[in-house]
């Protein structure tokens, strides 16, 4: 039904994954001395800023987002501004969870803000992209039974596996094993990174396979 | 005719008790002894190796030392004396470190780290079990064979001061003795002076061979503020002045042609980075040994201590003071203490030794032949006949010291060896009772099963996925020594997931559906009957608007005190050495904070509570938590604001029974409303009444046995309950089954909130002396025992209590006591069964059997509590 759709999101993810992909492999290139566990923060920033840019051009490219309405300038920098908001909040929001989760206060606050930062160009940022500067939307998207369309899906379980993989990372810091990707926040963003790819494959591969039942209401 | 399942899960549960008890008992190991339950004797003593005509002289060598006084300082650490801060802790002994005529050693002592094996370990050379640990309060005499015995038998004089626990092994041992009971951790002072204030009359005598001193005031410091603790260094200075003074008359004493004394400074166990012991860290493990006498070489500079056994010091002793070797020691003589000795002495001595082992080994070991030390042994005993022969016939050339040199590290070798095999030894295990115990075990969650057929939302799939991974969890050492990690993480989880119900609740589907909001508005004046006061009233809420951000604030907030809570008491091993909150409002300097913490707590507490009590109750739990703080400010954690300057401490025996009268008053008034509930008329809002007062009763006893620290737990336990009751489990209509998991990992998280862990060392034994002149054992272990699970216990009565005031109270109670059982027999099961696993693993006695111990605890609590729960599903039916 929705084949066109889903080999657009295929492609486009394919260009996301590829996109963590170059962000590992061009630093190590250049960067003397680069390395995951090493460098961790640089190679988080790259792989958040790489994320970022190609979501960006992306669904602009795509025009998933709901189409505005108006078109005069104020309202587009309201929204771009709204936006920036929006992810600045959900950077402060991902940081006090994570320290509600028991990372330190003070010590490790550039780490944890750095993961923070990562779950942020990882999940805020494609809802930005997707559904725009629209808490309501956001609210809707992720309650039960509320996706309209095939990039609600796809946002949803997007969204879904890379906070898992960020979850499931946490869990082996507790173990003495003393390895470098024990030391936080390596485990966790490496996570979030492997869900965030997981989502990527498997949002299209879902959909797909589950075409025939899909139904979305419309607006 | 059905059997209703909470009775079913009752007596599985039960059954369950009984099957870990038996795997209880053939898990640990009795340790192992020789066949024969006599003693070593001097009679029995082999001669001395002698290829040909056996003539030789089967006399023990003669004593090296004349008189010994041994030392014992509890707690001692390694690096308070060899470290870098033994110059300043300890100067004079350090000096004789350096340069004096020593012997210094690095004695590592087996886990459990606990004083009384230890002493056992000292005493008869072998390695006490694990279960000794729980015999630790309550120990009765030593019968093995072991030094002490040997040394009466021989006629040596003992004279001995210190911790009563050696005076309760050695009944009758000692010419003379004064023990000091160990219990009242708070004083640091006064033991340690009971000790010393014998010790100028003694010295000056002559009438004593072996001097036997045992200090407790650093442990009680290392308990009190940890091993950095501005107390240690004036309490190491004091051991060392007093050292100094044993040491000077011991030369003073000292006559020409004589034989030496020996000084023996040793610890029992070390100190971990939090003060505590019982555990296998390199500080709790690693003591120092120091052997001073004449008759060794003096140092010309500071070397690095060699690592021995603790328990080689009690071979090492007898052989010193020339007596038989105790029959199940597996400890090996520690050789350089022989060195100026002859070379045929010193293979004498070591000829001995393996004796003895070898003896041992053909005990405990059915292929002794095959082993590696036992053949070694064999090899080197002929060769020294053989050498000794040649002795005998008057050779004196290079040739035979050189030979005599061979046997004596082939001596060494076969020691070492055999030791070790004996050591391994321990490890034996009863597998017959532990499989019976198994197969009880499993009888119950196998006959479990849940009546399945509801749609999975978030939550469900977070409370089946965390209980699963939980207990997969724990076949992992490190998760099991971190175990409150997993609780804390998967208790914010499901908060975070509570918080997107509510907020599903509140923003979308309020809008979406009207029906279920005409539903709610159905329920609320329905229920006036089951629920004792409409929460809202109760804090003054009425609209419906502010109703809906206290329930959104609700999950935030709690999340908010669990990570407060998390950093007020460090636990677990690997980042327990971290400051906490906790230590820092129990140091001496912010004791106004704390304080003001507590009282501040303690009228939260009484405002939370009394909502639901009769005013009896009331005024009784108001006076009760007076009482709890003016205990406190007795005991010396807190002080009252006109109260200045240190004041007069005491053990604040008054106060505690004041609060204790209250205790039994509210539980006497709640079990008073219950019976008559159930037994006259069946009113729902008394027996509810009741249940309350009795929930509450038990919060004042926790209030009263929880240091003054730990006040803000009870404190965010019940406001955590409260709220949670009152805008979460009410409001979104979770079932009881969900409720009841809820319940149970919070009660898991309090419990390490409460700063417990999986380690013995964290039990807190301060607490079965609140109220109590001496230890009576009972009352001791009961209060122990729930001030330790105070966290799951209140968790579970809320849960009572909270399930009773619904709706269709006898269906949920019922389902919540079988969720309940469920949710505490699996894991228990699975635990046995990885523990019987992992019986090999390098830890199964510093982390696993402990996390044993408190699994069964938990499991004996929860059959009391399930027990509970049936007796007040029963009495609803008419």
């Amino acid at each position: 039904m929705w084949d066109q759709e889903i080999r657009q999101m295929a492609s486009s993810h394919a260009i996301m994954a590829s996109g963590v992909f170059m962000a590992t492999v061009v630093p190590a290139v250049l960067v003397p001395g680069f390395s995951v566990y090493g460098t961790h923060l640089l190679w988080l920033y790259s792989v958040a800023g790489a994320v970022s840019v190609v979501n960006i051009t992306l669904f602009w490219l795509l025009g998933v987002s709901s189409p505005t309405k108006k078109h005069t300038i104020t309202y587009k920098v309201s929204r771009l501004v709204r936006s920036c908001l929006y992810l600045l909040l959900s950077c402060l929001f991902f940081h006090t969870v994570v320290i509600l989760y028991g990372a330190p206060l003070l010590e490790t606050a550039l780490e944890t803000f750095s993961l923070a930062v990562l779950l942020t160009s990882l999940t805020t940022l494609r809802c930005v992209c997707v559904l725009g500067p629209n808490v309501q939307a956001w609210i809707r998207v992720f309650s039960r039974h509320g996706a309209m369309s095939v990039w609600d899906t796809s946002l949803q379980m997007v969204v879904g596996c890379s906070v898992v993989g960020a979850w499931l990372g946490a869990f082996p810091i507790p173990l003495d094993w003393d390895r470098p990707w024990q030391v936080w926040p390596v485990s966790c963003s490496l996570g979030a990174v492997i869900g965030y790819l997981t989502g990527l494959v498997a949002a299209p591969a879902w959909i797909h396979w589950h075409r025939k039942h899909l139904t979305y209401k419309i607006k | 005719m059905r059997i209703r399942s909470s009775v079913f899960a009752c007596f599985c549960l039960i059954l369950e008790v009984l099957g870990i008890a038996l795997f209880l008992r053939g898990f640990f190991p009795v340790p192992i002894k020789s066949s024969f339950s006599s003693k070593s004797k001097l009679s029995d003593v082999p001669p001395e190796p002698f290829t040909g005509r056996s003539l030789n002289s089967s006399k023990v060598p003669d004593a090296l030392f004349k008189r010994v006084v041994i030392v014992l300082i509890d707690a001692l650490r390694e690096d308070f004396v060899f470290g870098p801060n033994g110059r300043k802790y300890m100067p004079y002994i350090r000096h004789l470190v350096e340069r004096g005529s020593t012997h210094s050693f690095v004695a590592k002592a087996r886990p459990p780290t606990v004083t009384m094996p230890r002493i056992k370990a000292l005493t008869t050379g072998s390695i006490p079990g694990f279960i000794d640990v729980v015999m630790n309060l309550n120990s009765p005499a030593l019968l093995e064979d072991n030094l002490i015995w040997q040394a009466k038998a021989a006629g040596k004089r003992m004279v001995f001061y210190g911790d009563d626990t050696w005076v309760k092994l050695f009944p009758k041992h000692f010419m003379e003795y004064d023990g000091t009971t160990s219990f009242f951790v708070s004083d640091y002072t006064e033991v340690d002076n009971n000790v010393t204030r014998h010790l100028d009359s003694t010295l000056k005598r002559d009438d004593w061979d072996i001097l036997i001193l045992h200090y407790l005031g650093l442990d009680h410091i290392g308990h009190i503020s940890g091993p950095h603790s501005s107390l240690i260094q004036p309490k190491l200075m004091e051991m060392d002045d007093i050292l100094k003074k044993i040491h000077g008359s011991l030369i003073l004493k000292e006559a020409e042609g004589a034989l030496p004394y020996l000084l023996v400074l040793c610890g029992d166990h070390g100190m971990s980075e939090t003060g505590s012991h019982g555990g296998s860290s390199e500080h709790e493990v690693n003591t120092p040994l120091v052997l001073i006498s004449p008759a060794f070489k003096k140092k010309v500079g500071m070397e690095k201590p060699s690592t021995v056994e603790q328990v080689d010091l009690t071979p090492t002793l007898a052989l010193g003071l020339g007596l038989p070797i105790s029959q199940n020691s597996v400890g090996r003589l520690i050789q350089p203490v022989v060195d100026e000795a002859s070379l045929r002495d010193q293979l004498r001595f070591l000829h001995l030794n393996g004796h003895q082992l070898s003896y041992l080994l053909k005990d405990s070991m059915p292929a002794y032949e095959k082993e590696e030390g036992y053949e070694q042994f064999r090899v080197a005993e002929k060769s020294h006949g053989n050498w000794v022969k040649l002795v005998v016939e008057g050779n004196t050339s290079e040739v035979l010291t050189n030979m005599g040199k061979k046997v004596f590290k082939q001596y060494l070798e076969a020691l070492r060896a055999m030791s070790e095999a004996l050591s391994k030894q321990l490890g034996k295990y009863d597998i017959y009772s532990m499989v019976v115990g198994m197969v009880l075990v499993f009888q119950s969650p196998s006959h479990g099963g849940v009546s399945g057929g509801w749609s999975l939302s978030e939550l469900d799939i977070l409370l089946l996925a965390g209980t699963a991974g939980h207990t997969l969890s724990l076949s992992a050492s490190s998760f099991v020594e971190e175990e409150h990690q997993v609780w804390y993480f998967l208790l914010n989880t499901l908060c975070l997931v509570v918080f997107q119900d509510v907020c599903r609740k509140y923003f979308r589907e309020r809008r979406a559906n009207f029906g279920s909001l005409e539903d709610d508005d159905y329920i609320l004046p329905s229920n006036e009957g089951d629920v004792v006061a409409s929460p809202l009233a109760d804090l003054g809420v009425t609209d419906a608007g502010s109703e809906k951000w206290l329930a959104l604030a609700t999950p935030p907030l709690t999340l908010a005190c669990c990570r407060l809570l998390r950093s007020l008491n460090q636990t677990g091993v690997q980042w327990a050495h971290l400051p906490d909150l906790g230590h820092w409002l129990n140091s001496f300097e912010h004791k106004m904070v704390l304080s003001l913490f507590a009282a501040l707590s303690l009228a939260l507490i009484y405002f939370l509570v009394q909502r639901r009590c009769s005013w009896v109750s009331k005024i009784a739990l108001a006076l009760g938590l007076l009482g709890v703080y003016s205990y406190r400010a007795a005991v010396g954690n807190v002080v009252f604001p006109w109260q200045h300057g240190g004041g007069n401490m005491s053990k604040g025996t008054v106060e505690a029974r004041f609060v204790y009268v209250f205790v039994l008053g509210i539980l006497f008034t709640g079990s008073k409303d219950l019976l008559r509930s159930q037994v006259i008329t069946a009113d729902a809002r008394l027996k509810s009444r009741g249940l309350w007062e009795i929930y509450s009763g038990v919060v004042l006893l926790v209030a009263l046995l929880f240091r003054a620290h730990n006040l803000p737990v009870l404190c965010c336990c019940l406001l955590v309950q409260t709220l949670m009751a009152q805008f979460i489990w009410k409001k979104l209509h979770y079932d009881a089954a969900q409720t009841t998991i809820m319940h149970y990992w919070f009660g898991q998280a309090f419990f390490y909130f409460q700063g417990n862990s999986n380690s013995i060392a964290t039990v807190d034994i301060s607490v079965g002396f609140v109220g109590l002149e001496s230890y009576v054992e009972a009352p001791a272990f009961f209060l122990t025992a729930l001030s330790t699970y105070a966290g799951p216990l209140l968790w579970a009565a809320h849960l009572v209590c909270y399930l009773s005031s619904e709706k269709r109270s006898s269906v949920a109670v019922g389902h919540g006591c079988y969720c309940l059982a469920l949710l505490r027999s699996v894991p228990a099961a699975a635990y046995v069964v990885l523990v019987t696993a992992l019986r090999y693993h390098l830890f199964i006695w510093s982390v696993f059997s402990p996390k044993l111990l408190y699994e069964s605890m938990h499991t004996l609590l929860t059959v009391a509590i399930c027990l509970f729960f049936t007796t007040m599903e029963q009495s609803r039916r008419p």
